[in-house]
């Protein structure tokens, strides 16, 4: 591969339809980190505030609670309710294959597809997965909101932002968890009433997934320390923490439910001070060695496949602990590193990488649409729905799959018949300067149509790999 | 003219390929055992899959429902199978079929997400474990030489993991032309790693024979492929599939016939597609919970504690329920809703798999679901 196809393919989204090639590829590069747009026009209509994460909160609650009313009194209302509950609930899917929709419109409208393949990389380093009951409408807000802001900031502020996000707090049940000790739990001691306990979940992941990782230096007792302090944070908009202080990033504090008290995590003392004890130990935990070293070996993964070169894994949690977590310092480490150009493709494209390079290709922004979110699903990656909070594996045995590599044949071909499309060939030229191979480039040559030339293109190993 | 079938031939005979040697769908299916696992995503209502209509607490907690039992199939002095489960019944009295019942994992919280976080992984907490029992069970049987396959776009817990698994989805897209088909062997041809699997899904593709197949929401269509996938001898050797849509918190009694209805014609496409290889097949349908023993104000039920699981195939010692019966009472239900679980489905699994692939019981027990007290059930397959 070339400098310039290896700017466009493996650091960017692919090249699209109409642009000029970059001449110095590296300046290309470190040119999108200063230009990064965190909120671009196309990102005006979409509802990711904190109030409008709040008004969705509403809706739900009131909705059950009204439900439980009807069923009291008996009768018809209830079957009306629920129907209305349906259409919320069809609404909010409508509304994902929506943010999904502008999700890839942004990354194909991108001047910085540098900087939106870190937007993707973020997002799913602190994954929420849509799969989960009423999670289709805040999987979208957390990467617009908590996610983009932060792409070219610093790491302890995007993970304040994406840990304590709605989104996240509702994904790993942290609005469930309780203090043992705290003044509702003595509350529930005088009257009665259920038992809601603590809930490990999101601490244990912010110290798996977010910061240290596994084998990290973190014991249980950290995971359970992380979790009490963590008690207290909730979502705004629930009937029963209708006393929590809103958050700046959409989230709440309910002192009444926060487990009271000093933390020790990892060795270090944490006085309570309420909404803010988790702070300071989220910030010190993303200055932790474990932690440059874990989001190293990750960035390192993105780009240069399995088994990253351990010079480039060294050089990226030095730069990482350097710069106290500056990522473009970070990403400037990562341009200037010889490992990430080397010449042979080092990677597999993920299916959602793919269809972005086929969709800049095509360079039709009406293709992202309602049936490229179907075709995601098609091709075993839906979008915002890895399953699991460790997100999208990034090794390439996921995305070797047999059936998907049928399926991207037939996904090209019929993209190839709705895209307008020019001289293929000259279009493989330039997608892929001069990195063609003679083999790939004859069967294009050789193809009955340009519309199965595209398809061959799309199919070829070039763009499978980067 | 080339059809798909000819081209399939054509394309495992001709070009570069050939000079890769022999190859098949799968690395090699070597063993004779086959294994089907219906995971029912949502919490199925083990009462309502084999009511105890002998029970007299049942008979007062679902009253409103016992009509639909009256000519149920019987499976024992106690036991009633859901009415629309007619093929499940004649392998029931072939002696093909067993229920578990009163099963339930280590899980004791109600939330879908975590309990089927747990049953797939089968670690002992929610998110503990990044791979899945059925990926690790594919490393312990044959020395790792089972070819599994999951039947869905994207790879399930329950076989994610370092042990090789495929998966397979009949696609919803339209079908590439012959004529982009024809090219693609040339396209691979200076890359193997492409060329095999391009191969592979070809074979996939003729092991499926998918053609006329909807999507997977097609009950005997699924039901049909996973008999394909298993049935050859180069075939696959385990196969995982989703049968969702069981959380019935309102209008159960029609929401259950339709599931239930689904999932017999799942079964009997699958008996009938997989043939005289139906005696070398244990099938378990599986679930992350049960129900409340109680019907809820809206004709449903609620996230609950055990349930019961379905073991089929001509492996398992069938025509029975398996089950120490707690009873309904409401003293003797969990705290005081659900169905008391007396039985671990962990044991249950392993206890079966280990008799199945004739691995040793505990071994299975102690890499399939760690840190567990039970011991795995025995005399459950042959």
């Amino acid at each position: 591969m070339t400098p310039t196809a290896i700017a466009l393919n493996r650091f960017g989204l692919g090249y699209r339809r109409g642009d000029a090639l970059p001449r110095d590829a590296r300046g290309w590069l470190l040119g999108q980190i200063e230009n990064y747009d965190p909120a671009p026009p196309a990102l005006g209509d979409a509802k990711y505030a904190a109030e409008d994460i709040r008004a969705l909160i509403e809706q739900a609650s009131d909705i059950q609670s009204d439900l439980r009313d009807a069923q009291e009194m008996g009768g018809d209302k209830a079957d009306e309710i629920r129907a209305m509950r349906q259409d919320l609930a069809k609404e909010q899917r409508q509304g994902f294959v929506g943010d999904v929709a502008l999700r890839a419109r942004l990354a194909l409208e991108s001047d910085t597809p540098f900087m939106e393949r870190m937007v993707h990389f973020w997002a799913n380093h602190f994954a929420v997965s849509s799969d989960k009951d009423r999670m289709k409408a805040l999987v979208g807000p957390h990467e617009f909101g908590a996610i983009r802001p932060h792409v070219t900031g610093n790491f302890s502020d995007m993970l304040r932002a994406a840990a304590l996000h709605p989104a996240m707090l509702a994904y790993l049940d942290q609005f469930r968890s309780q203090g043992p000790n705290s003044d509702a739990e003595r509350r529930r001691e005088r009257r009665g009433g259920p038992s809601r306990g603590l809930n490990e979940n999101l601490g244990r992941e912010i110290l798996e997934l977010h910061t240290l990782g596994v084998g990290g230096g973190y014991t249980q007792e950290d995971v359970k320390e992380l979790a009490r302090a963590l008690t207290g944070w909730t979502l705004q908009g629930l009937p029963y923490a209708k006393a929590a202080v809103p958050q700046p990033g959409g989230g709440a504090f309910f002192a009444f439910i926060h487990e009271p008290g000093e933390r020790v995590i990892l060795g270090q003392r944490y006085a309570d001070t309420g909404a803010e004890q988790a702070f300071a130990i989220l910030d010190d935990l993303a200055q932790h060695p474990s932690t440059a070293r874990f989001i190293a070996t990750k960035l390192a993964r993105h780009f240069t496949g399995d088994t990253p070169p351990q010079t480039l894994v060294d050089r990226l949690a030095e730069s990482f602990t350097e710069s106290g977590g500056h990522l473009p310092t970070l990403y400037r480490t990562l341009v200037g590193s010889e490992e990430v150009w080397a010449d042979e493709p080092l990677k597999f494209r993920t299916p959602w990488d793919w269809s972005l390079a086929m969709l800049r290709a095509g360079g039709e922004p009406r293709l992202a649409d309602r049936k490229f979110a179907i075709m995601l699903r098609e091709l075993g990656q839906e979008a915002w729905t890895p399953g699991s909070p460790a997100g999208w594996d990034d090794r390439d045995a996921s995305w070797t799959g047999a059936n998907a590599l049928l399926r991207k044949v037939e996904a090209a071909e019929r993209f190839a018949g709705a895209a307008r499309l020019e001289d293929v060939r000259e279009l493989a030229e330039t997608m892929l300067p001069g990195s063609l191979s003679q083999t790939t480039r004859a069967i294009i040559a050789g193809a009955e149509s340009n519309e199965m030339g595209f398809a061959l293109l799309m199919a070829s190993p070039e763009m499978l790999r980067r | 003219m080339l059809d798909r079938r000819t081209l399939l031939a054509w394309g495992a005979a001709a070009g570069p390929l050939a000079a890769l040697g022999p190859r098949m769908a799968f690395a090699q299916g070597s063993g004779e055992k086959r294994l089907l696992v219906l995971v029912m995503r949502g919490a199925t209502d083990g009462l309502s899959l084999a009511a105890p209509v002998a029970d007299p607490a049942f008979r007062r907690l679902r009253d409103a429902w016992l009509d639909s039992y009256a000519d149920a199939p019987k499976l024992d002095g106690t036991f009633r199978l859901h009415p629309s489960l007619g093929e499940v019944a004649r392998m029931y009295a072939d002696g093909d079929a067993m229920v578990a019942h009163a099963v339930a994992t280590d899980y004791r919280e109600r939330s879908h997400f975590d309990a089927q976080n747990l049953l797939e992984s089968g670690a002992s907490r929610p998110f503990e474990r990044r791979d899945g029992f059925l990926n690790r069970l594919v490393g312990l049987a044959n020395d790792g030489d089972m070819a599994a396959v999951a039947l869905a776009p994207a790879m399930p817990l329950a076989l994610r993991g370092e042990n090789p698994a495929t998966t397979y989805a009949p696609s919803n897209l339209p079908h590439a032309s012959e004529g982009l088909l024809a090219r693609l062997p040339a396209l691979y041809g200076d890359d193997p790693q492409l060329a095999a699997m391009w191969q592979q899904a070809q074979e996939l593709e003729g092991l499926a024979d998918s053609s006329d197949m909807g999507s997977l929401r097609k009950a005997s269509d699924a039901g049909t492929l996973a008999a394909r996938m298993l049935r050859e001898k180069d075939g696959a050797r385990i196969a995982m599939l989703d049968v969702p849509g069981w959380d019935t918190h309102a209008n159960q009694a029609r929401m259950l016939e339709r599931g239930f209805g689904k999932l017999d014609a799942l079964l009997g496409a699958f008996r009938k597609g997989i043939g005289p290889v139906w005696k070398d097949t244990l099938v378990l349908a599986v679930t992350e919970f049960g129900r409340t023993a109680a019907i809820n104000g809206t004709g449903g039920t609620d996230h609950g504690t055990a349930s019961a699981a379905l073991l089929m195939g001509g492996s398992v010692k069938g025509r029975r329920v398996l089950a120490d019966w707690p009873g309904l009472a409401p003293s003797q239900l969990y705290e005081g809703r659900d169905l008391f679980p007396t039985t671990s489905l962990e044991a249950l699994i392993a206890g079966a798999l280990s008799e199945h692939f004739a691995l040793d019981a505990g071994r299975v027990m102690k890499e399939l679901f760690p840190g567990r007290s039970a011991r795995p059930l025995e005399g459950i397959a042959a």
